[in-house]
């Protein structure tokens, strides 16, 4: 029987966990990388020993670390990040342009075929990639030189490049997300890109058809359905059935259309899942009641899902990258919450057990599968 | 011999324990330790400083012989106790809490 290793980012640390395939014990390696920020951690699909991490820390900045043997030791690659060219200017909150700066890495997404190929998302939002394994990262100054660039202006956590989805059935095919600019598509391994921002209604912009400005929260897609995407959006969980071309609301009867994370169903491409929180201001879960909502139906209808999950007096936000899938059968499914709970089902969401309850607060959950 | 002391988070990145010894040809600068610092340790390259332009990130400073030297232009040359090895060259990470 196969295992999972579940990539755990927190506020101070990283951790490795792994577990056979019943999915009921958890050996618990780290931390990692004590006293940074681990934004993401995710492994290489094509060689599952190789993981990449990007700590980060507002004193000494980013490292990018790598692992050729599952988590157990690491090694420090090349962390810089220089723009292609000129870099320009984005619009900072207050409307005035703002030159474009890196910060730091929030996502990384490894190649589907190759372990030494790596998409980095970082803030100020932009994509670069390696295909060293990390010994050096380019710009793909495309996305950036967007047409809209100049007029994407950051949330509230920053102008950061957070989602990168690769298109398993089309190699040239790419979708990536920025808050508070939007989605985006390359239908040509990222040389150019497309605003694929029409359908979503964002609040506080005048024009319901604007190209740019929608708070993008994540973004999943299922690997045999490339063409339709689930968006968690600031408000409003969203579906396209046409790469993105154009999205329609499938809120529903969800308690709150406002969250962060949202995954697909390993073996049910119409099975999604989200975590309400209330927004503006509180984000934290409605009610003291910790629920992740399901829907079979591809998004409308909802049920939630409770069973060992707190129901009383809980305040937990879970985050964009806090949320992944196994692909076992039964699909397991797995979040940390930003009070440093990480919680799995092994059983597709209808039962929940606390795998670990005192880790910093989590700001990344990434599930893989071993073969 | 020029004697190094890092913060502990740069220590564990570059993999060393206590002070870092260097040895430096020319004038003792600012500049001309970072440069041997992230010579022998790659992964030090962008911690204390930008990768391109080398300013000194924000929250790191350089002190030494009880002086501040942080805000000193990189490629002043540095007290004689540092380049004889008499006293060590500091880097600190800034102290923020409250």
């Amino acid at each position: 029987m196969s295992g999972v290793r579940l990539l755990i980012g927190t506020k101070k640390g990283a951790f490795v966990l792994t577990s056979d395939g019943k999915r009921e014990r958890w050996d618990v390696d780290g931390p990692h990388f004590i006293g940074w920020e681990n934004m993401h951690l995710k492994a290489s699909p094509a060689d599952p020993n190789r993981i990449y991490a990007s700590p980060s820390i507002s004193w000494y900045g980013q490292q990018i670390q790598r692992s050729n043997d599952g988590g157990k030791t690491w090694e420090a690659v090349n962390n810089q990040f220089t723009y292609d060219g000129d870099a320009g200017t984005h619009m900072w909150y207050d409307g005035t342009p703002r030159p474009w700066e890196f910060k730091r890495v929030w996502h990384l997404e490894p190649s589907l075929t190759d372990p030494d190929t790596v998409y980095a998302g970082v803030e100020d939002a932009g994509l670069f990639k390696t295909t060293d394994g990390g010994q050096n990262w380019q710009e793909l100054p495309g996305l950036r030189r967007h047409g809209s660039g100049p007029a994407w202006q950051p949330g509230a956590g920053g102008l950061c490049l957070h989602t990168i989805i690769q298109d398993p059935s089309n190699a040239n095919r790419m979708y990536i997300a920025i808050s508070a600019a939007g989605a985006f598509r390359t239908d040509d391994g990222g040389k150019t890109w497309k605003a694929i921002n029409q359908g979503l209604k964002s609040q506080g912009i005048p024009d319901p058809n604007a190209e740019v400005g929608h708070c993008v929260h994540h973004v999943a897609m299922h690997p045999e359905r490339p063409n339709t995407l689930f968006m968690q959006k600031h408000w409003d969980v969203m579906r396209s059935d046409d790469a993105g071309d154009l999205w329609h609301e499938i809120s529903g009867n969800l308690p709150t259309d406002f969250g962060f994370a949202i995954d697909v169903h390993a073996h049910e491409p119409e099975t999604i899942y989200v975590v309400p929180i209330k927004s503006d201001t509180e984000h934290f879960v409605p009610d003291g009641k910790l629920r992740v909502f399901r829907s079979r139906s591809g998004g409308n209808e909802w049920e939630a899902l409770t069973k060992g999950l707190p129901q009383s007096d809980c305040y937990h936000n879970i985050l964009r990258d806090a949320m992944s899938v196994d692909r076992l059968d039964k699909c397991g499914i797995y979040f940390g919450t930003s009070g440093g709970q990480v919680y799995g089902s092994n059983d597709a969401g209808d039962t929940w057990t606390a795998i670990m309850r005192d880790l910093p607060a989590v700001l990344s959950v990434e599930a893989q599968t071993l073969p | 011999m020029i004697r190094v002391v890092l913060p502990t988070p740069l220590r564990t990145l570059a993999q060393v324990t206590g002070e870092v010894q260097l040895e430096l040809e020319g004038p003792v600068t600012q500049a001309a330790i970072l440069d041997a610092l992230e010579g022998r340790y790659p992964a030090l390259r962008g911690t204390m400083r930008d990768h391109v332009t080398h300013k000194r990130r924000p929250f790191v400073r350089f002190f030494a012989c009880q002086q501040d030297l942080s805000l000193d232009p990189p490629d002043t040359v540095l007290p004689e106790e540092i380049a004889s090895g008499k006293e060590p060259f500091l880097v600190i990470g800034a102290m923020a809490g409250g």
